[in-house]
């Protein structure tokens, strides 16, 4: 009995932050309107089992929900269609209760059978959703199929009861992402494979009207359970237009946000103008543009070579290449990602030092090597400012610049002994700092066809990355920080990357757009949140 | 004229068959993986052997191509590796901005074409001449996106009487065709010109001079009909050109033609979609090459099909 009352307190105390925080929208919002939004390519897909690129990242975030979602423009947990959540004392359970009264867009009431169908239906391999890795912390997720996972259990109606196999503090942002979206059964059945082009969920639009290569239109879900959102009547995304045209139209008033941002061409010219600068909304993003140094491909297994790249890259003067829309990095993490290590200095930009190091090295003559690249701008003129840098100190670079699939084939492969990541660099899945560790530098990424490029497998800092995701307590949230800041920095010691630039966001909205800046540059609703923006006149 | 005809159906589909072959080979040999695009960074091995699998992409050459051939044959294009849609159904919602683009700029190409390349061959060596001649070259030599660009910011953002961009009237159409038509023009007019000046040599004309003709009716009536003739089986290549896109000049005006749609499935080797557009295409310049040699008895009388 004793031991049923202390867990009932540690539930409930785990139970109150799911309640406590809100967002209060901007007051000044006027509901109606619509918005056009422009983007170069066309939309793959709106299912969110399949979509995973920027550009539907944030569509499929107005158009369904989950269980878990973040307060608009920050990095902040909240619930979504769950009501409240519980964590059991050991961590493998979760238990969520939904919120009331649902409704997709086909009219009918969302239940816990549409929690399990959906998470059945992303994790069982039929679906070939790119996501359903997220979901490994689920019990039964290797045996998903058919019958679905064994770990989520369908309560009552209202209550849905998910078990781990392993405690996972990351859980809750795993249940924010877009692959846990709540879908109806009937609607997914009934489009079959084109369920992408046909989407119902709860979210706050819904699609009206999709005519490929052309346009889509978003229109505002009237019954959406979150009152008084959204304050749009539609979006319009026109697809197939140049980042060019598109920001000659927003000069011309007929686009309202370029989804592809300003085209680098024009930045300075856009900025230097204060009438549009002031238009412009800047934010971090949670991105690191970084060279991997291949620990198998010699002479990078030599720890001395691998400090000494690091030193001889010139960063400030990358990022001015790019017109400075980035931020020099010294770690893996993004200054805006929690668990980043403040004050930590890194590898300073130091030939003489660099030189010294491969002399240690034995190869103070220098070697060759090759660089791999993306070969879209500005990716091959980064590559060349590498290249120089690295003749500097004696290290002769081909560039190998090469179309995105191929520079991923042979990173994945492990033949590059070094990649410059732009065009494919990491942006975070979610806003915790576990998810820059596992895929990109853990010995799970390492394997063919990995994304660990480095093929860096630290078996000590793997086992602390474990222990950290085992944190899953949010009161002990800090001491988890603290421990991923660790392995991070035990990652800089052995230099398997060099940390180059953290590109910043500038989204350029028209004149007419309202709602506080944070919502152009939210980290999770890429280019915009569309749920909370609104139109003056 | 039949047996000439069946003939060439069957050369054309054994052509067909060839482009679908070295198509599907290059893209089997290519070092890019699409599993791992559909995949996606975070998939495990499991994932990615498992996506493989139901997808078919684990079988050898031999029998992957079969399968296609096979689905092919009874008019399956398949569904995009990551749409998920059907292929046909893609290029069917894009053939008709393509083919409303392409019959606009063939008829901007032969009428700015044709009249420079007569033009140029009547007054051959003046100024006249030698001015149109250098614009061709000039325009043949121009790249795409400048020429587009160029005209979009004046005559519809400066002047505002064309709409910037889109897809849905003729003032859409006026100015995606304009840019392909001066961009081609210099074909057709270098191609008119010489044509012009060897039938202005021939003895008919001379005759047709000497009857007493004007000069207007001996140029149009008598010199045209035989100096197009080299200009229409280009037409023929032009429409195939055409057909596979012209990814420029179409993401320039938000023409959402097939070419954009081959440009992003390459991006995603999104093999579906490149075999069916490459087909399309292929299928196209085949057509367009037998319609050309199909109507050219009727222009010249002199040939025959055989």
């Amino acid at each position: 009995m004793q031991k049923l009352l202390a867990s009932t307190a540690l539930m409930l105390t785990l139970a109150l932050p799911a309640a406590a925080q809100d967002y209060t929208p901007d007051p000044a919002a006027k509901p109606g309107g619509s918005i056009t939004i422009t983007y170069k390519d066309d939309v793959a897909t709106l299912d969110p089992a399949i979509g995973y690129d920027w550009q539907n990242w944030s569509m499929i975030k107005s158009l369904y929900d989950g269980l878990m979602d973040y307060v608009p423009g920050t990095t902040e947990l909240r619930p979504g269609l769950a009501e409240t959540y519980e964590i059991s004392p050991d961590g493998l359970v979760y238990t969520f209760k939904l919120r009331p009264g649902v409704k997709f867009h086909n009219g009918r009431e969302m239940t816990a059978e549409d929690v399990k169908y959906s998470l059945d239906r992303v994790t069982n391999p039929e679906t070939q959703s790119p996501g359903a890795g997220f979901f490994g912390a689920i019990a039964g997720f290797d045996a998903a199929g058919p019958d679905g996972l064994s770990g989520v259990e369908v309560v009552d109606p209202s209550t849905v009861r998910i078990t781990l196999s392993r405690p996972d503090a990351t859980f809750l942002h795993v249940m924010a992402l877009n692959f846990a979206s709540v879908v109806p059964k009937e609607a997914v059945e009934e489009a079959g494979p084109d369920f992408g082009k046909k989407p119902v969920g709860t979210g706050a639009f819904k699609l009206a009207e999709w005519t490929l290569g052309q346009r889509l239109v978003f229109e505002k879900n009237a019954d959406y359970w979150r009152d008084g959102v959204p304050f749009l009547d539609s979006v319009v995304f026109e697809v197939g237009q140049e980042p060019v045209v598109a920001l000659l139209r927003l000069q011309n008033g007929e686009v309202d946000v370029p989804g592809d941002g300003i085209p680098p061409a024009k930045f300075m010219e856009v900025m230097g103008d204060p009438a549009q600068a002031e238009r412009v909304v800047q934010g971090g993003q949670l991105h690191t543009g970084y060279i991997t140094l291949n620990v198998t491909i010699p002479p990078f297994d030599k720890l001395e070579v691998r400090k000494a790249v690091n030193m001889a890259i010139n960063k400030d003067r990358i990022t001015q290449i790019i017109n400075g829309r980035a931020v020099p990095a010294n770690q893996p993490l993004p200054p805006s990602m929690p668990g980043y290590t403040e004050g930590y200095a890194g590898y300073a930009f130091d030939p003489d030092g660099a030189k010294a190091l491969l002399a240690e090295a034995g190869l103070a003559d220098g070697f060759e090597t090759d660089l791999y690249a993306m070969n879209t701008d500005p990716n091959p003129r980064i590559a060349q400012a590498i290249q120089q840098d690295l003749a500097a100190v004696g290290i002769t670079v081909n560039i190998l610049s090469l179309a995105q699939a191929n520079v991923i084939e042979a990173g994945g492969a492990g033949t590059a002994p070094m990649i410059w990541s732009g065009g494919m660099a990491w942006i975070a899945d979610f806003p915790d700092p576990s998810n820059f560790y596992g895929p990109i530098l853990g010995c799970a990424g390492a394997g063919e066809g990995g994304w660990n490029w480095s093929k860096f497998c630290d078996e000590t800092l793997d086992a602390k990355a474990i222990e950290a995701d085992s944190m899953f307590d949010p009161a002990k949230s800090a001491d988890r920080l603290k421990l991923w800041s660790d392995v991070y920095m035990g990652v800089m010691v052995q230099a398997p990357w060099v940390p180059v630039f953290n590109e910043e966001r500038y989204t350029m909205k028209s004149e007419r757009m309202g709602g506080e800046d944070a919502l152009y540059v939210d980290p999770v609703s890429i280019p915009v949140n569309y749920d909370y923006v609104w139109v003056k006149q | 004229m039949a047996a000439y005809l069946i003939r060439r159906l069957i050369q054309s589909a054994l052509i067909l068959l060839g482009v679908s072959f070295i198509t599907f080979f290059l893209l089997y040999v290519l070092p890019a993986d699409p599993v791992r695009q559909i995949a996606g960074r975070s998939a495990t091995a499991q994932t990615v052997e498992n996506i493989r699998e139901q997808l078919g992409l684990d079988k050898p050459f031999v029998v992957q191509y079969g399968r296609y051939l096979t689905g092919l044959l009874q008019g399956d294009m398949g569904r995009s590796y990551l749409q998920k849609t059907e292929v046909a159904e893609l290029i069917l919602s894009r053939l008709p901005a393509t083919l409303l683009l392409m019959l606009g700029a063939i008829v901007c190409e032969l009428v700015l074409g044709l009249s420079m390349g007569i033009a140029a061959a009547l007054w051959r060596g003046r100024a006249v001449d030698q001015a149109l001649m250098m614009t061709s070259f000039i325009t043949v030599s121009a790249p795409q996106f400048v020429v587009s660009l160029l005209l979009l910011y004046v005559f519809a953002v400066r002047l505002g009487w064309f709409p910037i961009g889109g897809y849905g009237t003729f003032a859409h159409l006026v100015l995606p065709a304009l840019t392909l038509g001066i961009l081609g023009s210099g074909w057709y007019s270098r191609m008119m010109r010489s044509s012009m000046i060897d039938v202005l040599r021939a003895d008919y004309i001379r005759t047709a001079r000497a009857k007493g003709l004007g000069r207007a009716r001996v140029v149009l009536r008598h010199a045209l009909p035989n100096a197009i003739l080299p200009v229409i089986a280009m037409i023929g290549i032009d429409i195939g050109i055409f057909m596979g896109g012209i990814v420029v000049v179409e993401s320039v005006f938000g023409w959402p033609g097939i070419g954009q749609l081959a440009w992003q499935a390459i991006q995603r080797v999104d093999i579906p979609i490149i075999m069916g557009v490459t087909l399309v295409s292929a299928f196209a310049i085949v057509i367009g090459n037998l319609l050309a040699d199909l109507i050219a008895p009727f222009i010249d009388p002199r040939i025959t099909l055989r």
